[in-house]
């Protein structure tokens, strides 16, 4: 038998803070505007501009770092990372290195049947780099600032982890963190959440750790998997050959499934860092220590276990609804209004989570207007919608923000209960349908659907299915004496 | 006494600086901080045991923004001024360094 392996992985996780302006400037981070629209002199590197830090940057990595339980620098500085490529047009990055502002803490994650903590070395504020287009046709590169300067934290964890089913539990239950104090929306397509991996292998037993490499550009969960996978195995390939691995960083291709060595233009790799002298520290007032302590929200582990107690939800029907901050309010919303927790989750649960698949909406941006949810649970209670029509009110109140009532009036969607309109309608299938009906008689309850299916169509899908079936059955019988 | 400066030393800092020296001017160069850095050592003489690290020059601290947009789109005239551009952003050499 050959030897059994251990992968070691610990992650630097960047985060992208929802601020409304830079770390250092007035500049907007609205995503996806022109290139180079929101750029100033500050973060376009101009000479002689001076950063001004951006209080609410230092709330939010303060309210994330006690989330983490974290131990918090109350002295906490800036100092400057040098490097020289085009991306970052002061040629250095401002970060924190010598005292960052939170260490020490830990994430509990689900594992197996338990939980399990993961350590958090340290989380630092810093600013992000501008965006590099690379031109195919022409010998150049493309830069656009408009992403430098806007807020990260970086999360740096011990090398706790030890499977990819470990890193991505612990990435979601970041995620689910920085929702809910709603200081990101941690999007990985984006790029307003990031991975690093720092992955190593050792012999099972071993309490010494193996050489390790760090991938970047990890940009789905499904990326992260593979590459921790292929990584792993390419280093267990190394040490099965008896070579040594190199410690390095490599990228992670998406397309092609494999990562490559990114050999350093610098051959002299040093940061030479250094306190900013730009900016003065930091002195974190006790006061917003007490005051973000206070205000840590309920996270979705405690809501999840109080939707079970308070509300009946089963396990996963608690876990899935809270998943998502927002969902987990119209969720609460909702129900205090209306009162039935099990009909409101099973919309949020069933047709919530299959139109954002189906339409490719992220869930986090899913919005109900806990009334609207209201009126439409009346409507389907009260019978006045069918299911068919009740599936198309609610995509539209959840893709157009669509008013129920308004929407049923427009599309006539109501169930009609007029029986003499029913009674006709069913009297003129039957007469189409001389077939269907001797069919019936000798005992083929097939058919029974396909008439139902034929009045439901004459009726334009409006009525009310267990009486089409009531008044269908009792005019075959009239026919059958 | 402070450390002895090596040729391969003064190449490094050469490369992080994009600096490329003639061997003239490396010993030029390798002298000229050797000085600097026997200056600086002189500091090394004076007990600072009980004087606390300074974070920076001047004694005030939190210094903060309010996070309200004052930017405004001033890419013409933040461009006008990079040497090459195109389609409103900087135009560089091709830039493969992470490839």
């Amino acid at each position: 038998m050959g030897k059994q392996y251990e992968t070691v992985i610990g992650l630097e996780v960047h985060i992208e803070l929802s601020t409304k302006t830079k770390i250092f400037c007035g500049c907007a981070t609205t995503f996806g505007k022109g290139a180079n629209t929101q750029i100033c002199p500050v973060c376009a590197g101009m000479p002689g501009a001076l950063p001004v830090l951006n209080r609410q940057v230092v709330r939010y990595a303060l309210a994330m770092g006690l989330a983490l339980n974290c131990h918090v620098n109350q002295l906490c500085k800036f100092d400057r990372k040098n490097y020289f490529y085009p991306d970052n047009p002061q040629n250095y990055q401002i970060s924190q290195l010598y005292l960052p502002i939170c260490q020490d803490g830990y994430l509990e994650i689900p594992a197996g049947a338990g939980t399990k903590k993961v350590r958090i070395h340290e989380l630092h504020m810093e600013e992000d780099a501008g965006k590099l287009i690379h031109d195919e046709w022409a010998d150049c590169s493309l830069a656009d600032f408009n992403r430098s300067g806007v807020p990260l934290i970086e999360i740096v964890s011990e090398p706790d982890m030890r499977s990819a089913d470990e890193v991505i539990a612990y990435l979601e239950q970041l995620r689910k963190i920085a929702q809910y104090l709603g200081i990101s929306d941690c999007r990985l397509q984006e790029g307003s959440m990031r991975a690093d991996v720092n992955l190593s292998v050792r012999e099972v037993g071993s309490s010494v750790f193996g050489t390790r490499t760090e991938m970047k550009n990890l940009n789905s969960f499904k990326a992260i998997m593979h590459a921790i996978e292929g990584e792993r195995e390419r280093q267990i390939e190394l040490l099965e050959e008896g070579k040594a691995i190199i410690q390095e960083t490599r990228r992670w291709d998406d397309n092609k499934e494999s990562s490559r060595s990114m050999r350093s233009k610098e051959d002299a790799k040093d940061y030479r860092y250094f306190p900013d002298p730009d900016l003065p520290p930091v002195h974190i007032p006790d006061a917003w220590i007490t005051e973000l302590r206070e205000k840590q929200p309920e996270f979705a582990e405690h809501r999840a276990s109080r939707y079970q107690a308070e509300f009946g939800l089963s396990e996963s029907d608690a876990r899935q609804i809270t998943e998502y901050k927002n969902l987990a309010d119209i969720f609460e919303k909702t129900v205090k209004l209306s009162g039935n927790a099990r009909k409101t989750a099973n919309w949020l649960t069933g047709e919530t989570f299959r139109l954002a698949r189906e339409k490719g909406i992220a869930l986090e941006s899913v919005s109900i207007i806990p009334k609207d949810f209201l009126t439409f649970l009346g409507e389907v209670e009260n019978g006045n919608l069918n299911n068919q029509a009740a599936k198309k009110v609610f995509e539209a109140m959840l893709l157009e923000g669509c008013e129920p009532l308004a929407y049923m009036q427009e599309h006539q969607l109501k169930t009609v209960r007029d029986t003499g309109l029913l009674e006709k309608t069913v009297q003129d299938v039957l007469a189409q349908n001389p077939k269907a009906v001797e069919e019936f008689s000798q005992g083929k309850e097939k058919v029974f659907g396909f008439l139902v299916g034929n009045v439901m169509r004459q009726m334009r899908g409006k009525a009310a299915p267990d009486e089409v079936g009531k008044m269908l059955r009792e005019k075959l019988a009239e026919l059958a004496k | 006494m402070a450390e002895k400066l090596s040729m391969d030393t003064i190449q490094d800092i050469a490369i992080l600086a994009k600096l490329e020296l003639s061997e003239e001017e490396a010993k030029k160069a390798k002298q000229e901080m050797q000085k600097m850095l026997d200056y600086v050592e002189k500091l090394n003489e004076l007990d600072t045991g009980s004087v606390e690290p300074m974070s920076h020059i001047f004694s005030v601290s939190n210094v903060f923004r309010e996070d309200v947009v004052t930017g405004t789109d001033m890419r013409d005239a933040i461009l006008s001024s990079a040497p090459h551009q195109k389609d409103g952003q900087y135009e560089v050499p091709k830039t493969i360094g992470e490839a």
